[in-house]
């Protein structure tokens, strides 16, 4: 792909006058003949047996259909093993409407289903619920007495590596020492579009689920184990997601309920969640951690320990990588490592947006800039000297890292060498400026995917896999892969995605899905250029003659000589001459595994901020971010500046905003909307700076791109929170950095 | 409880939406999105909280931005509603601000920019907006969690160009600030 | 949201009559906070009365030099309203500092004085709460709390009064118009909210069945000196921590008048004219804003989260006089 007609190229996203326009439909927004509406009664007590649900009253009401509950919900399936989808974790996953027990507060207990919208919320107003309570723990302060290493064997997570070196007795030992505790808050996605299903029940009970999803298969496998139903008889569509940042990895209970609900009612089924319930799913783990770096004189580090507590549900052994990231990030090798999870009476946390790297970044970014203060060393020439040129973790080579250029260009475009040393240096009439850095990497993987492309003789050429676009540009990249492979106009170009029937993709998310379903792509358009070519040769009077695949071009919707411009055919000619209606290709890639186990696959990025703090009131705004990252190819600066934007706004909201706050006498999240749960406005973000440094990589996959959805808010809420030190002199080790303990 | 007789009844209520009367029977506990959406199968008007506090559900009742989440059909009886299907032109040209917002990719998942738009419309009708800060502060009604705040702020620039009125950008200010040291 | 009956009012005596002949019916103007209530099932209003449709949206000059504020104008309208921009900067400021564009373009004035806590417990019908549903308990004032009263809190109810407007009403002295089945009668800013005590269900002095027309802002309109501080946890878009309204009148360099209202620290906007009494006289100055701001503190009671709000406030009206007095 040394041609770049449209990869590489800001182009703008192909879905762009849908969502402008409003045409886009989410899943809540298919608009079935028939519909009926179910609205979620969901439980106030954490934990503790349902005693008694009276629906009498709601049933009562001219045009409300139903009332489940686990009272009446038919048997389904019975081992754990049908309710676990491509990603749980171990243990029993929660069953909806199962049986009479609370594992958490906000668990649904029953759904009421009507004619309408309103009459259903009205009805499930009406619905009594008795409990017989149980103690319940949800106090992580508390809990963390119960922890333990997870079980490894879930997908995607790899636990702590083994110790290097002799870390406790190098701490011991060092000249410079920082022991620091740090601490994050639970935090929940929020995506401004609640969870939703549409089950537009067909002939013979076939289903049709809008559903909303990072996964289409996923919820159609699950639908299928969990309902026993033929794989044929339930499809599940999802062709625009109103944001997911992981929440929407794992099935929400809706689809479950709406399923359950149109199986049992036989007709078509709507159930949206609230604002409310969007707090009764998934989060962010909240965790304890204690960080000890001990460095000699000259700055080099010479001891990593991190230990780290974070919550997962009774049921679910929920692990995420957070400590492994500080044997990553520097040089240093005596290193010790740990991780534990404790059980609450929560649902199970799931994977946040740079799951659990965002955790354990922030707490030892702190910790490096705590460390490189008490050297009186520059942030930044601290990381430089303790630059990691091998991933010791591994013990391989990186297989590209420009960090470094990110360190340099980020630097200079932010103006770093005008930083006094000094905390509360500078200000600004009443206000205190800060600048604070930090760094941050993420996994750079692909995973097996498929994908189909039919070349149509009006020249139309469909590429389709099983994906998802959550607002990451997958339609647009897609669409620029398969343009440029083959050489036809983007728009005649059209990539499907988020429907159970195409073509197989994992979940999206991790940040691979441009390489995984991107290579995909790439690979189908090539083996449909053979068949293109082959077909072509075929053809009397070829005007490519005996050329072979090496010696033409794909352009403008033709095949030509390379070395004879005038010698060409369009494929649409050759599909014509070949009396043929359409062409195509399927093929599942996968990742060169033995190539790729030679190397550590990481991106890079830093970020430099800017904060003033009002001195008397304590209020922060972040005033400046430069991010530079090293994230491979980039097949899309438009797109992939926008996810770099929004991890670093993502970042700003971790340092500053999010909290979900839980009232342990209760087990209950109350802060449970988004007036009292803080994301930036507007106000709160300013200009960001994203840098894309030069990074080429012929290892992680065969398009050299690496992955952008994590990497731009990995190390942003440490840059933030030591940006706040460097204003204020106060080392604020509690995410997030709110005022109140500034004053 | 209410016995089902006590369910008010519909009422007949005529809504001017995007230029075309709408006459409709709703019962008084509809609100405008919610007959916006489940009703006329408009749905490019958003619900992302239902309670005021995130700007999805934004539309122009009479000229003037909204939540129409917090609004009853009922109570909006004879009034002129533009929601985000009405904007582009009748040949489909986008308006300024779709068209901006496509070219500074001022959207990821999208599920805000039906609201972030008429809202901004909002705030052009309104006028208050002369510099970036005021324009930060006049659309902190609009909650984007993609974070694609600096995108909508290009295109918010944009549109203002166009139309001959241009904020002050702090964008020409020099990127490093120069500062006292303190005493 | 339950069932309910709609009517629609055209002219003051008839809401009124509503409200009398209808236990439990409730007007509604803007619905940014009632119909919010409502869906969250804390509000289950049998009738929504519809009062759009009275003619109280102007804003009028009064004899006295004063403006009145109708009821219905819009918080956007009246923030915007040439005249309150020139005489009455504090409460333009003030109102342009709630909500969003959106729901100011909504709200109306008499809507606003009427808004409701955003105690978590109150909007939560899964838990407890004194205001919502009397006799409960209150399970912010042991739970979260880092909202909440510091000022005039009792051991039924530490909720505040959310709203910013009012603050601004307070320090102004506006005066509270309201109409019932006995006819009219005024209530001053200052005692329309009240203290929650052992009955935090009523939020204000309004009866049941009487409906606010107007709001009256006397003549002195700080205009010159002024300022209103909002401390919260973002840039916009946000209820107050503390929040402080100040106007001055200063002749040389000295204060002749002084006001000074509180938000987000009590069930009501909060003043106190002995505080407001040690500032005249003195000169524009940190020792006799700091008085000023200890006096005003004096009685603050801090729980387990909102202990800093009382050391918070004090700054906030430290800045809010400076702002005031260097304006």
């Amino acid at each position: 792909m040394t041609a770049t007609q449209y990869v590489g190229k800001p182009v703008s996203r192909v879905d762009g006058r849908a969502k402008v326009t409003g045409a886009a439909k989410y899943a809540g927004e298919f608009n079935v003949p028939r519909l009926t509406y179910g609205v979620i009664v969901s439980s106030t007590v954490a934990k503790g047996r349902i005693t008694r649900i009276d629906a009498t009253a709601a049933l009562a009401l001219e045009g409300v259909i139903e009332v489940l509950t686990h009272e009446n919900t038919p048997r389904l399936a019975w081992l754990d093993r049908s309710y676990q989808d491509q990603i749980a974790p171990n243990g029993s996953p929660f069953r909806p409407l199962h049986d009479d027990k609370v594992v958490y507060s906000g668990q649904p207990v029953a759904l009421v289903v009507a004619e309408n919208f309103e009459l259903a919320r009205y009805a499930a107003s009406l619905v009594r619920v008795e409990y017989a309570p149980e103690p319940h723990q949800t106090n992580f302060d508390d809990a963390m007495a119960e922890a333990y290493e997870p079980p490894t064997g879930r997908a995607g997570y790899t636990p702590p590596p083994k110790p290097r070196g002799e870390a406790d007795q190098a701490f011991a030992d060092a000249k410079y020492q920082v022991s620091a505790q740090y601490a994050t808050p639970t935090e929940h996605h929020n995506p401004m579009e609640n969870y939703a299903t549409t089950v537009a029940y067909g002939e013979e009970g076939k289903l049709t689920v809008y559903d909303k999803t990072q996964g289409a298969q996923n919820v159609q496998a699950y639908l299928a184990s969990v309902f026993s139903m033929s794989s044929d008889d339930v499809r599940v569509i999802s062709p625009f997601v109103g944001g997911g940042f992981g929440s929407g990895l794992r099935p929400v209970y809706n689809v479950f309920l709406a399923v359950l609900a149109a199986r049992q009612l036989k007709r078509s089924v709507r159930v949206s969640l609230t604002r409310q319930q969007m707090f009764t799913f998934s989060h962010r783990s909240e965790t304890r951690q204690e960080v000890r770096l001990g460095a000699a004189r000259d700055g080099q580090l010479e001891a990593i320990i991190h230990e780290a507590f974070a919550d997962t549900s009774t049921f679910e052994d929920f692990a995420e990588g957070i400590v492994n990231w500080s044997g990553l990030l520097h040089q240093c090798d005596n290193v010790r490592l740990e991780y534990r999870i404790a059980p609450m009476d929560v649902y199970t946390p799931a994977d946040m947006r740079a799951p659990g790297a965002t955790q354990g970044t922030f707490a030892l970014e702190c910790a490096v800039d705590e460390l490189a203060h008490r050297l009186g060393m520059d942030p930044l020439e601290f990381r430089l000297k303790n630059y990691a040129e091998r991933d010791q973790n591994l013990d391989k080579p990186f297989s590209s890292k420009e960090l470094r250029e990110c360190y340099r260009q980020g630097a200079e475009r932010f103006g770093w060498s005008q930083r006094n040393l000094e905390p509360r240096s500078m200000r600004r009439g009443n206000r205190l400026i800060g600048w604070g850095m930090s760094t941050g990497a993420w996994e750079a993987m692909q995973d097996k995917a498929g994908a189909k492309a039919t070349l149509h003789v009006d020249g139309r050429l469909i590429v389709g896999s099983a994906t998802a676009d959550i607002g990451t540009g997958t339609y647009t990249i897609m669409t620029q892969i398969a343009a440029e492979t083959l050489g036809i106009p983007l728009e005649r170009v059209e990539f499907q995605l988020g429907d159970s029937t195409l073509p197989f993709s994992p979940v999206e998310g991790g940040s691979w899905t441009a390489a995984s379903v991107g290579t995909a792509v790439k690979e189908v358009c090539e083996a449909l250029r053979e068949k293109l070519f082959k077909l072509a040769g075929k053809i009397h009077d070829s005007p490519l003659g005996d050329a072979t695949l090496e010696d033409v071009v794909f352009e403008n919707g033709e095949v030509r000589l390379h070395r004879d411009s005038a010698r060409g055919i369009a494929l649409t000619e050759i599909l014509r001459r070949s009396d043929m209606a359409t062409l195509d290709e399927e093929v599942t890639a996968k990742p060169k595994m033995l190539e790729q186990s030679g190397y550590s696959r990481h991106s890079h990025q830093v970020t430099f901020v800017e904060v003033e703090v009002e001195e008397d009131i304590g209020m922060v705004r972040v005033t400046r971010v430069v991010d530079a990252v090293a994230g491979g190819r980039i097949l899309n600066p438009k797109t992939a500046r926008s996810q770099i934007l929004g991890g670093v706004v993502w970042g700003i909201s971790m340092a500053l905003h999010e909290e979900t706050l839980s009232d342990h006498a209760f087990g209950r999240f109350m802060n449970h909307n988004l007036a009292e749960y803080h994301i930036p406005v507007n106000k709160d973000i300013p200009e960001i700076d994203v840098i894309f440094v030069h990074e080429d990589d012929t290892i992680v996959n065969p398009l050299g791109a690496k992955g952008l959805g994590e990497i731009g808010l990995v190390g942003t809420a440490a840059a933030v929170a030591n940006a706040v030190f460097h204003a204020t002199g106060k080392r604020v080790r509690h995410l997030p950095v709110t005022l109140d303990k500034l004053l | 409880m209410h016995a089902s007789s006590s369910l008010a009844p519909p009422e007949t209520i005529t809504l001017t939406i995007n230029g075309q009367a709408r006459q409709m029977a709703v019962q008084p506990w509809v609100t405008l999105l919610d007959a916006l959406r489940e009703h006329l199968d408009l749905t490019g008007t958003k619900k992302g909280c239902d309670h005021g506090q995130c700007g999805a559900c934004t539309v122009l009742v009479d000229g003037k931005r909204i939540n129409s989440c917090l609004t009853l059909a009922v109570m909006r009886d004879g009034a002129e509603i533009t929601t985000i299907e009405g904007l582009a032109g009748e040949d489909g040209a986008l308006h300024p601000v779709q068209a901006a917002f496509v070219e500074h990719d001022a959207f990821q998942c999208g599920y805000c920019t039906p609201g972030q738009i008429c809202s901004i419309v909002g705030m052009m009708n309104e006028g208050h907006a002369r510099t970036d800060e005021d324009i930060r502060e006049l659309m902190s009604g609009n909650l984007c969690r993609c974070g694609a705040y600096p995108n909508i702020m290009d295109a918010i620039r944009q549109t203002l160009r166009e139309r001959g009125e241009k904020p002050a950008s702090e964008k020409n200010a020099t990127p490093i600030p120069a500062y006292h040291l303190a005493e | 949201m339950n069932s309910f009956t709609f009517a629609r009012a055209t002219e003051p005596a008839a809401a009124v009559r509503e409200l009398a002949a209808h236990d439990g019916a409730q007007l509604v103007a803007g619905g940014t906070n009632l119909l919010d209530l409502m869906k969250e099932n804390v509000a289950r209003p049998p009738r929504l009365v519809d009062i759009n449709r009275l003619p109280l949206a102007q804003i009028e000059e009064r004899p006295d030099g004063g403006l009145r504020l109708g009821a219905l104008a819009t918080n956007a309208d009246t923030a915007y309203h040439p005249a309150v921009q020139a005489r009455y900067p504090l409460l333009a400021r003030t109102i342009l500092a709630g909500a969003s564009p959106q729901l100011r373009n909504m709200a109306t004035n008499g809507g606003n004085l009427l808004q409701r806590t955003r105690c978590y417990y109150f909007y939560d019908v899964g838990t407890p709460c004194n205001k919502r549903e009397p006799g409960s308990g209150c399970p912010a004032i042991a739970g979260l709390n880092r909202m909440h009263a510091i000022l005039g809190t009792s051991e039924q109810c530490i909720a505040t009064y959310p709203g910013d407007m009012a603050v601004a009403l307070a320090a102004l002295e506006a005066v509270v118009q309201v109409q019932g089945p006995d006819g009219e009668r005024s209530i001053p800013l200052g005692e329309f909210h009240r203290l929650p005590g052992d009955t935090p269900q009523f939020d204000n002095n309004l009866r049941p069945d009487e409906l606010i027309t107007a709001i009256d802002l006397p003549r002195r309109g700080f205009a010159k000196h002024h300022s209103y501080v909002k401390v919260r946890d973002r840039s916009s878009y946000a209820f107050a921590l503390v929040s402080v309204a100040a106007g001055l009148e200063m002749e040389g360099g000295k204060i002749t008048t002084a006001r000074l209202a509180l938000g987000g620290v009590a069930h009501k906007p909060w003043r106190d004219p002995e505080a407001e009494a040690l500032l005249v006289g003195q000169a524009a100055g940190a020792d006799a804003f700091r008085a000023a701001a200890d006096h005003l503190l004096r009685d603050a009671r801090g729980y387990r989260f909102n202990a800093f709000k009382i050391e918070l406030a004090r700054r906030a009206v430290v800045r809010a006089l400076r702002e005031a007095s260097t304006a």
